[in-house]
């Protein structure tokens, strides 16, 4: 793939880099000449002055395959996250089979092959996510695997665990607990608090996520060493909790999702199911709390936890409805504008938390934007004024409650290994 | 736009005065020794009751409702258990359009419910909630209001004290809220373990735990049913421990002038004994005649010319 992109605005944590009106010519997939006014032979993309960052990682995402292929495919998931301005995910091990054997490694592997999203594979902590005994690690390790999680559910045993986190951080994996206390979660739809009681649907309370959070974070500083991630946290308590393990040298990380910076308890009276997710939207204290946290480096990422679900495991009741949203497409556009468009966050920060962060975390090689170095970039007009719509969903699946929502920032293109995506204009 | 009834909170005060005004001239007819005349406002309209969780008394009225105003009736009873998961709504929907049916009561375990059908059936299709999983029950709240009004007149300042499990109570719900909205005080005793959070922020109650003199200057009791189908874990610690704390025992009720509902079916001997329930304080049979009365007064709002 060969490319002279006109106008550009690089922004490069990396690098420390923030210009405009820059030139980048890309041959065969590598950037070959970075400068003002550059002359080349390859086809002309003029970008009139949109972003250039480092291409997003997307460390949280379900694409179903396999076991699930009516909800989304390897290939549809995978067109969500470049058309939603991703360049690599990590799909998450709740398939059918989960991902607890080196086979179904391979098999993920193979269908990704070749695909302009770079597709990292979380295998389970447990056998078959049963939490009882321990995933086959060393043959995960082998197969490629960098980060372990039961995603869907947490480990209920603290005692299994303990020694999850004694054998896995022999091979330093990424341990990643979707924290939830399933005594307490059994047969809620719902944040527990003020919307909970007036629609009268069974809640689920914050302290179901935070005890979870503190039960890790204390068995992690006891073994000591071991990498600890919290999953889609949603939380003020447990912000704090990650704050304060931090200030002790614990190495803990945590990601937050759009939806719970975006929305709170309050959706689920409109959107009903197409606003059930787990963890629940919680309320607007804990949107402030998780705000404060990206700022002040608490919170190490933004994941999407992409969960398609087809219509008919929606668009029912709200207690035998599934759980989650689809949210690559979506992802830039909730950032920038409740991130970065409205002041909380610097754009470079924010860059960092969409793909310096997740990358190191992930132990991926740091993108540079320079000469010589591989193409992998994700593009995004920054000051577009959008409304998000039916036509901009690539997954196969369509749950998500932010149809018509009025967005500032849109994801226009993607580069990487030798591929480009680019957004028709609309 | 046609009218329908999906609960208590989008109906104004003077929507609700209405009905019950309607109710009591239904009422009298089903009190009278003469046998029942069939209305013909009804005529010609297909109501289906679609009870996708078990309910013998509620379907009951409803259907004789129907019957009394010259509706054809049809009923379809599923527990949504037996019906694979998720497709059961999509599905009613689309066989109801198919049947020409004009008006549909919707009882169903799970809050938002006839919300949900509102969005996916065509406008024509009157909607009546006749339960929604802990949300409302809003011909409940009518026929508990109009049995209340009957004995109290004006509600205004009347305080009505409901006792039991308010977590999964949608009754309590649209009782709150109605009782709210003609001007009564309502007092919740309940365990802590029953009590939904913020429930005295977002329904304007006051709430107690302790029952001790809470029903000796109170109009009326409305005791809760406890619902043991509802509860997975363990909330209190068993039915003697209920009873001892909140149910009306004989001392209890000598105590006070105040009468008692119940939406039933009564757990004898856990929320009421014996000499509560059959006492003459006791409302429960007037309010299951109110029932029937309230739901053709309904009927009869939601099919009027407009
Ligand atoms: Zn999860």
């Amino acid at each position: 793939m060969d490319v002279l992109l006109l106008n550009c605005r690089i922004i490069d944590p990396v690098m420390g880099r923030d210009e405009c009106g820059v030139d980048i010519e890309i041959i065969s997939g590598v950037i070959t000449a970075i400068g003002k006014k550059l002359k080349s032979k390859a086809p002309i993309k003029d970008l009139q002055g949109a972003l250039i960052a480092p291409g997003f990682f997307d460390m949280h995402v379900h694409l179903r395959e396999p076991g699930q292929e009516y909800k989304e495919t390897i290939e549809t998931g995978t067109r969500a996250a470049a058309s939603g301005g991703f360049t690599g995910i990590c799909c998450m091990p709740n398939t059918e089979p989960p991902i607890s054997d080196p086979f179904v490694v391979s098999f993920i592997r193979a269908k990704a092959n070749g695909n302009i999203v770079d597709v990292e594979i979380c295998g389970t902590m447990t056998k078959s996510r049963k939490g009882e005994e321990l995933a086959p690690m060393q043959a995960l390790f082998d197969s490629g695997i960098k980060m372990i999680s039961d995603d869907g559910s947490a480990v209920a045993s603290a005692e299994v665990m303990r020694r999850v986190f004694e054998y896995g951080k022999m091979f330093d994996f990424l341990c990643t607990e979707h924290c939830e206390e399933p005594s307490m979660t059994k047969g809620t739809a719902m944040h527990e608090g003020k919307i909970s009681t007036k629609l009268g649907i069974p809640g689920y309370p914050s302290v179901a996520e935070d005890i979870i959070v503190a039960r890790d974070i204390l068995l992690a500083e006891y073994v000591g060493g071991v990498r600890y991630h919290v999953a889609h946290l949603s939380t003020r308590n447990a912000v704090q909790l990650v704050r304060e393990a931090k200030s002790k040298g614990i190495k803990v990380s945590c990601e937050v999702t759009p939806h719970h910076f975006t929305l709170t308890d309050e959706a689920v009276e409109t959107h009903l199911a197409n606003a059930k997710m787990n963890p629940p939207l919680r309320e607007n204290e804990d949107i402030q709390a998780i705000i404060r946290g990206l700022q002040d480096g608490t919170i190490d990422c933004i994941s999407t936890d992409h969960a398609p679900h087809a219509s008919h495991e929606k668009e029912t009741d709200i207690m035998s409805a599934a759980y989650g949203i689809i949210g690559c497409e979506t992802a830039i556009g909730l950032g920038l504008t409740n991130l970065v468009h409205s002041g909380k966050l610097s754009l470079m920060k924010y860059i960092e938390v969409s793909s310096t962060n997740p990358r190191a975390l992930m132990k991926l090689p740091q993108i540079k934007i320079s000469e010589g170095e591989k193409a992998n970039l994700t593009v995004i007009d920054f000051d577009k004024e959008w409304t998000f719509g039916s036509e901009h969903i690539q997954s196969k699946s369509s749950n998500t409650p932010f149809i018509g929502t009025k967005l500032k920032g849109q994801p226009v293109g993607v580069i990487n290994n030798n591929q480009s995506w680019w957004r028709d204009k609309d | 736009m046609n009218r329908d009834l999906l609960g208590i909170r989008q109906l104004s005060t003077d929507q609700i005065t209405d009905l019950l005004r309607r109710s009591d001239g239904y009422f009298l007819q089903l009190n009278s020794i003469d046998p029942f005349r069939k209305s013909s406002l009804l005529d010609g309209r297909t109501v289906a009751n679609l009870f996708f969780e078990n309910s013998t008394r509620t379907k009951t009225s409803f259907e004789l409702a129907e019957k009394r105003l010259g509706a054809t009736s049809v009923n379809l009873s599923m527990q949504t258990s037996s019906l694979t998961k998720g497709e059961s709504l999509i599905d009613t929907v689309n066989v109801i359009c198919a049947m020409k049916v004009d008006c549909v009561v919707v009882r169903h375990s799970s809050s938002g419910v006839p919300q949900l059908l509102r969005k996916h059936l065509p406008d024509h299709i009157r909607i009546i909630n006749a339960g929604d999983g802990g949300h409302e029950h809003p011909t409940q709240a009518l026929l508990d209001a109009a049995t209340l009004q009957a004995k109290l007149g004006s509600l205004k300042n009347k305080k009505i004290v409901i006792i039991g499990d308010i977590l999964h109570s949608r009754v309590a719900r649209s009782n709150m809220i109605l009782l709210n909205k003609l001007g009564a005080k309502v007092t919740l005793v309940s365990p802590l373990t029953l009590t939904p959070k913020y429930v005295e922020e977002i329904f304007g109650v006051r709430v107690v735990h302790e029952l001790a003199d809470e029903i000796k200057d109170a109009s009326a009791v409305i005791s809760l049913r406890i619902q043991f189908e509802r509860q997975s874990r363990s909330l209190f610690p068993n039915l003697s421990d209920f009873r001892m704390r909140y149910g009306l025992t004989p001392l209890r009720i000598m105590e006070t002038n105040a009468f008692i509902l119940h939406p039933g079916p009564v757990n004898r001997g856990v929320e009421l004994d014996n000499e509560a329930a059959d006492s003459e304080k006791s409302l429960i049979l007037q309010q299951v005649k109110r029932g029937v009365a309230i739901r053709m007064a309904v009927f009869e709002w939601l099919f009027e010319d407009k």
